[in-house]
């Protein structure tokens, strides 16, 4: 069987995969699942935009320490954890910090071999590596406990359009329809193929998959057109906000400020 | 190709994300003008199909896989605009919830692929298609064209993006804080990797793609392609005429070359090394690099092997250079055209 087939099938299933893990927490209870979204949303972008404007490397492990914290308390499995976010992010973030160590002109701290080792290109790696690894796990904490619909509609109260919104939310949707549509259609491919496809077949076996897909999401969205005109819809798009702010959301609030400033502060 | 957090400084990513807002209000103005309440679920749903593609494990050349962004059939299919808007939606779910590309880089990833790419993708495709027919094979060359420099115009814009951090933000001590590598390094890195394996996947997505939807569903490539000559019906006349009459403009200007002073860098001949002027000229040509005595070995032995019939541009039977660039400008236009007509009627003549 083409190996091609079975990396996209691959792919689909573990974006499949991580999707529902990501519901199943996010349903769960813990530290950060409790919390108005939309406090979330300010107090974890707002980590992100600290740990990105940060200089100093302390500042950097200080917030990923609390991201940690913030991630024990609300019962995401490290090792999940260090599956989805801190492995892929070291893997790719390792490789393009890696030659930066022996690149970057500065003071010598270890030199063999024609290669030298700079303390500047140290400190930059460590700065690309852990800039990345902390935000990332930000990110990840928002969506591991908070489904998806909830953070769209939080995002309403930073003025997001709401048309921006409502495509945000479908497209979310329909990802998983399409999802599904692909993953049948390599499915059935591979049911069908006997022995190796040669390069040239494989290539217009994929490229003929997306026609198909692009054909079908034509199709799709005007059947959505449609049952979107039989409910009534004009072109207005309105939005429910149940969220309630309660006293401890106010607290949460409070803390990420108190941390941001405190982070900006203690680099100055 | 999405840049991570981290990645850039937060002053160069608010102002992407400035840049891109502009363009995210025209299309979605365009869009609602074009689509009304048809907008919504057309953009959800191909934004969905974005993400999908971009899933996608595509088989290269030499064995190896590579993942495709799409912006070239994207563009192809729906129009830049709704491009814009359907890559962009794809690219905020990637970032914010499956942590590929970073939050606050969303706007630098917009930029470089939706944005970018797109109107890119756009207008090399509406250029190099014409007015050929919608099942012309033109439609497949200029879509892998499309889909090729799109995505390496992308990875040009990263690399710039990139490779201006270490100019702009050090800590106290001279380490970067953001991408480590200066310009001279993080271009080539970015563009080897595009210029082969990612603008491959690209090209083989785009070309493949347009050529499936030319016989399967080609009226998904009519909104991309106004004016577009039905199958069947005579085309040469049409619209090879312009082109014609451009490459004879072109070779009635061919003598203009011999205004340039000189010897061209690279194209030396052993004689040049013993001639003092020319020398002098190829020294300061190659900032003053010392030249050496003699023409090198290799290339006075190979420079021998092969006698063109027309050297220099000037048949021997001619006096007049102008004449001589004329002549030579129509046999090599001549020797082009009837080696591709015969491969024309060859692979014709196979298909039948």
């Amino acid at each position: 069987m083409s190996a091609f087939i079975e990396k996209t099938l691959r792919g689909f299933s573990s974006a499949s995969e991580y999707a529902a893990s990501a519901e199943l927490l996010a349903s769960g209870g813990g530290l950060l699942q409790d919390v108005d979204p939309r406090v979330k949303v300010a107090g974890l972008f707002g980590l992100v935009i600290v740990v990105a404007a940060a200089r100093e490397l302390r500042v950097i492990g200080a917030i990923f320490a609390v991201a940690l914290v913030l991630a024990f308390g609300s019962r995401i499995p490290v090792v999940k954890l260090a599956g989805w976010v801190w492995a892929p992010v070291l893997f790719f973030s390792g490789l393009i910090a890696l030659p930066a160590i022996f690149l970057t002109p500065g003071s010598s701290v270890f030199a063999a071999g024609g290669l030298t080792i700079t303390s500047q290109g140290l400190r930059s790696a460590a700065f690309l590596i852990s800039r990345t690894e902390t935000a990332s796990t930000l990110s990840a904490l928002l969506v591991l406990t908070t489904p998806w619909p909830r953070v769209l509609r939080a995002l309403r109260t930073f003025r997001v359009p709401v048309v921006a919104v409502v495509i945000l939310g479908m497209t979310y949707r329909y990802i998983f329809v399409i999802l599904r549509t692909a993953l049948e259609m390599f499915e059935s491919r591979k049911s069908r193929t006997v022995g190796v496809l040669n390069p040239g077949d494989r290539r217009r076996l994929a490229a003929a998959s997306v026609g198909v897909l692009l054909s079908k999401s034509l199709q799709l969205s005007g059947d959505v057109h449609l049952a979107m005109q039989s409910r009534g819809f004009r072109g207005e798009v309105y939005l429910f906000d149940d969220f309630h702010t309660r006293a401890a959301d106010w607290c949460w609030l409070a803390g990420f400020a108190a941390l941001g400033f405190t982070a900006l502060w203690w680099q100055r | 190709m999405h840049i991570p957090d981290g990645y850039l400084s937060p002053a160069t990513c608010a102002t992407l994300f400035a840049g891109s807002t502009p363009f995210w209000y025209v299309s979605l103005q365009k869009m609602k003008r074009a689509l009304n309440t048809r907008m919504i679920p057309l953009i959800s749903v191909f934004a969905a199909c974005s993400f999908i593609v971009m899933m996608f494990n595509l088989p290269l050349p030499g064995g190896t896989t590579g993942h495709a962004v799409g912006v070239g059939i994207a563009a192809i299919v729906l129009g830049p605009w709704a491009s814009i808007l359907a890559l962009s939606t794809a690219l905020v779910v990637q970032a914010v919830f499956f942590g590929d590309g970073g939050i606050t880089a969303i706007g630098a990833n917009c930029f470089n692929m939706a944005i970018a790419g797109s109107l890119a993708a756009y207008g090399i495709y509406r250029f190099i298609a014409g007015r050929a027919a919608i099942q012309s094979p033109r439609r497949v060359v200029a879509a892998a064209m499309a889909g090729y420099i799109a995505i390496n115009l992308s990875a040009l814009l990263a690399a710039i993006e990139f490779g201006i951090q270490p100019m702009l933000y050090r800590d106290a001590g001279g380490a970067p804080l953001y991408a480590p590598y200066p310009l001279h390094i993080a271009i080539p890195a970015m563009m080897i990797g595009h210029l082969t394996i990612a603008g491959l996947a690209e090209m083989v997505l785009s070309a493949g793609a347009v050529a499936y939807l030319q016989r399967a569903e080609p009226q998904l490539l009519r909104a991309t392609a106004p004016g577009a000559i039905m199958a069947g019906s005579d085309q040469n006349g049409v619209t090879t005429r312009p082109l014609w009459a451009a490459l004879a403009v072109l070779m009635v200007l061919t003598p203009l070359g011999i205004l340039a002073a000189g010897s061209a860098w690279g194209e030396w001949a052993p004689r040049d090394f013993s001639d003092s002027a020319t020398r002098s000229q190829i020294a300061s040509a190659s900032s003053n690099t010392p030249l050496p005595a003699q023409a090198p070995a290799g290339l006075q032995k190979l420079a021998s092997f092969w006698t063109a019939p027309m050297p220099r541009y000037a048949p021997p039977l001619l006096k007049s250079a102008g004449w001589g660039y004329l002549l030579s400008a129509i046999t090599g236009t001549g020797i082009i055209i009837l080696l591709f007509l015969a491969i024309g009627r060859v692979t014709r003549w196979r298909m039948e």
